[in-house]
């Protein structure tokens, strides 16, 4: 059997003193679309940079396709994982196209120019993320939402197998959101494989094939949606009340928040 | 919108044909007139033009050049690589670590030949290095730098070697520190091609050294995390740009003593005119920051007619009510 894209054995780090992430393991199968969910400062993010050798772990290992990924070069790993972090800071005036040609960058040597194969990828990439028309323009002119979408560009530019993102809809309203994750599952089928840390618990419940659990830099439960997702699970690692229900049209999960007045007219009847 | 080899050969040959065309017209400006005729005459006993053109003159042109363009190639490399377009070497102390070093250089070997073009040059190299290091460390909080942090620290660092370097001078013999003072007060005057060359060749390195880490200086301006996600090995590749443009600071102070906002102010019209790109940034900024000096010095000794003003006194002129002007732009930035 194929080394899985992602391995994750017995992971521990911490800034300083504190923990963030303790005894975690996972996997990451090929063409499954992994979702990290958790409350803030659960370790989602540090998870993430640690998977991307940002980071280097305290203990354990992360394995590339069978491969510690201490034995990678940075651009080997470039050439593997690409990531969408969960916000850009462009402090020159690039434009767009520029950003995106960067996804390239490890595919090339030192100082050759993007040829036309390059530009077509670019383009291609830039078609895929709804950023085409923005070519042109600089990228301190975009809003939030179109930076968000211009990186994800970028990191579809890199053609890896492995896609890390950190909360790639942040910025993006509802239309977009969806089309982002429509376009991950698209990617799926042509063999990437995908992690990403998402906030939303219904669209992680509606497009994830599995997901983490994640508190206190553990992971408390990895599986299926509708195994993680909860009312229970929810309330235990969110500490607050919740609506769960099961939504008609997909059949997905669905979560809704609760204003106080029903969340204690819940707990008083649970 | 991007760069093209073609773009890339366009702009450069044009800024190159720009700075052929200042050094001959520079070269034939100052405070006495040449008969470019007789100067190209060769076999005349006593042609006065042709000393002044080629002794005097055509030296101090190409040292301006020379200089004009490692300041500005440094200071453009420094932008990218701290991602603060206020990066200039002379702000952010680099120059002062690099004068302290010089000074210590003088003081340990005299001004003989050998000290000329090479302990003096090391010695500020190895100066501006330090203080960089020094610099760099005091500037990142939490694992990241902090802009404003940067400037301050270079403020205080300028002001410490400052104080050094006085000091040093105060305990110095007459005979050395008059050497000090005289090379600190930055003058491109030089009758000696040997030093052009020297300094030209210091120069050359730091520059082709740069140019090979443009497309990661592109990718270093998106932040530590994103370059090495790129595929960028960030420390090494922070290690050879820090170095290069110690070597090319170190090897300008040593030779034109503290000239400022040439690094500032060219590498930030060029990026105006041409964009981001690192990979035309810097050798457009190496051109034009020549072109800059080379017209600074002219008007430096000949505005006022048979006295000289320091040159960089001219580019502090230029350069003071740009940095305000940026800094109301930056500010916001930096400071918001």
């Amino acid at each position: 059997m194929a080394e899985p894209p992602i391995e994750v054995r017995d992971l521990r780090f911490s800034y300083g003193h504190a923990d963030v992430i303790i005894n975690v393991s996972l996997q990451l199968a090929a063409g499954e679309l992994l979702g990290v969910i958790g409350p803030n400062g659960s370790g989602k993010s540090t998870l993430l940079r640690l998977l991307s050798g940002v980071l280097a772990p305290r203990a354990g290992v992360v394995r590339v396709r069978g491969r510690s990924l201490r034995e990678y070069s940075p651009r080997e790993i470039a050439n593997t994982i690409a990531v969408v972090p969960q916000e850009t800071l462009v402090e020159f005036p690039f434009s767009v196209m520029e950003v995106v040609l960067m996804g390239r960058s490890p595919h090339l040597g030192s100082f050759a120019f993007e040829d036309d194969r390059d530009l077509q990828i670019a383009r291609a990439a830039m078609t895929r993320a709804g950023v085409l028309e923005l070519a042109a323009r600089s990228i301190h002119e975009l809003s939030g939402g179109e930076r968000q979408r211009v990186v994800l560009a970028r990191a579809l530019a890199q053609e890896t197998n492995i896609l890390l993102l950190d909360e790639p809809g942040a910025f993006l309203d509802i239309r977009h959101e969806v089309e982002l994750y429509d376009l991950l599952r698209d990617l799926l089928d042509e063999g990437k494989s995908i992690l990403t840390v998402l906030h939303d618990l219904n669209l992680a419940a509606l497009y994830c094939d599995r997901v983490a659990l994640m508190k206190g830099g553990q992971i408390v439960q990895l599986g299926a949606p509708r195994d993680v997702i909860t009312r229970r699970n929810l309330v235990e690692v969110y500490e607050t009340e919740v609506y769960v229900d099961v939504n008609d049209v997909t059949g997905a999960i669905t979560v809704l928040p609760l204003s106080r007045t029903y969340r204690e007219r819940l707990r008083a009847g649970s | 919108m991007y760069l093209t080899q073609r773009r890339f050969i366009t702009v450069n040959a044009l800024l190159l044909v720009l700075l052929l065309g200042s050094l001959a017209l520079a070269a034939l400006v100052g405070s006495v007139h040449v008969d470019l005729a007789r100067a190209l005459t060769a076999g005349m006993p006593d042609n006065a033009d042709r000393v002044i053109l080629f002794d005097t003159r055509l030296p101090r042109v190409l040292l301006a050049a020379v200089v004009g363009g490692a300041l500005a190639i440094a200071g453009a490399a420094l932008q990218g690589l701290l991602r603060n377009p206020l990066a200039e070497p002379h702000l952010i102390g680099i120059s002062g670590g690099a004068a302290l070093g010089a000074v210590i250089a003088i003081i340990a070997g005299g001004r003989s030949a050998l000290t000329e073009s090479a302990l003096l040059p090391l010695g500020a190299a190895s100066g501006a290095l330090v203080s960089m290091a020094v610099i760099y460390r005091l500037a990142q909080v939490h694992g990241r730098l902090q802009p404003y942090v940067l400037l301050l620290a270079g403020v205080v660092y300028n002001a410490f070697a400052g104080a050094l370097i006085m000091c040093v001078n105060a305990i110095a013999d007459f005979y050395q520190a008059h050497g000090i003072l005289f090379w600190l007060m930055g003058s491109l005057g030089t009758q000696s091609y040997r030093l052009v060359v020297t300094i030209g060749l210091y120069t050359a390195i730091g520059a082709g050294w740069l140019m090979l880490r443009t497309r990661q200086l592109n990718l270093l301006t998106l932040g530590d995390d994103a370059a090495l996600q790129l595929g960028v090995d960030v420390d090494r590749a922070r290690r050879a740009i820090f170095i290069a443009a110690s070597l090319l600071v170190g090897a300008v102070v040593s030779v034109s003593g503290m000239i400022g906002f040439v690094g500032l102010i060219v590498p930030h019209i060029m990026r105006l005119i041409l964009g981001a790109d690192h990979r035309l940034l810097l050798p457009a900024s190496l051109l034009a920051g020549a072109i800059f000096l080379v017209w600074a010095d002219t008007i430096a000794r000949t505005a006022l007619g048979a006295v000289e003003i320091p040159v960089g006194v001219v580019t502090a002129l230029c350069g003071g009510p740009f940095f305000v002007y940026l800094l109301k732009r930056e500010g916001r930035k930096l400071f918001g």
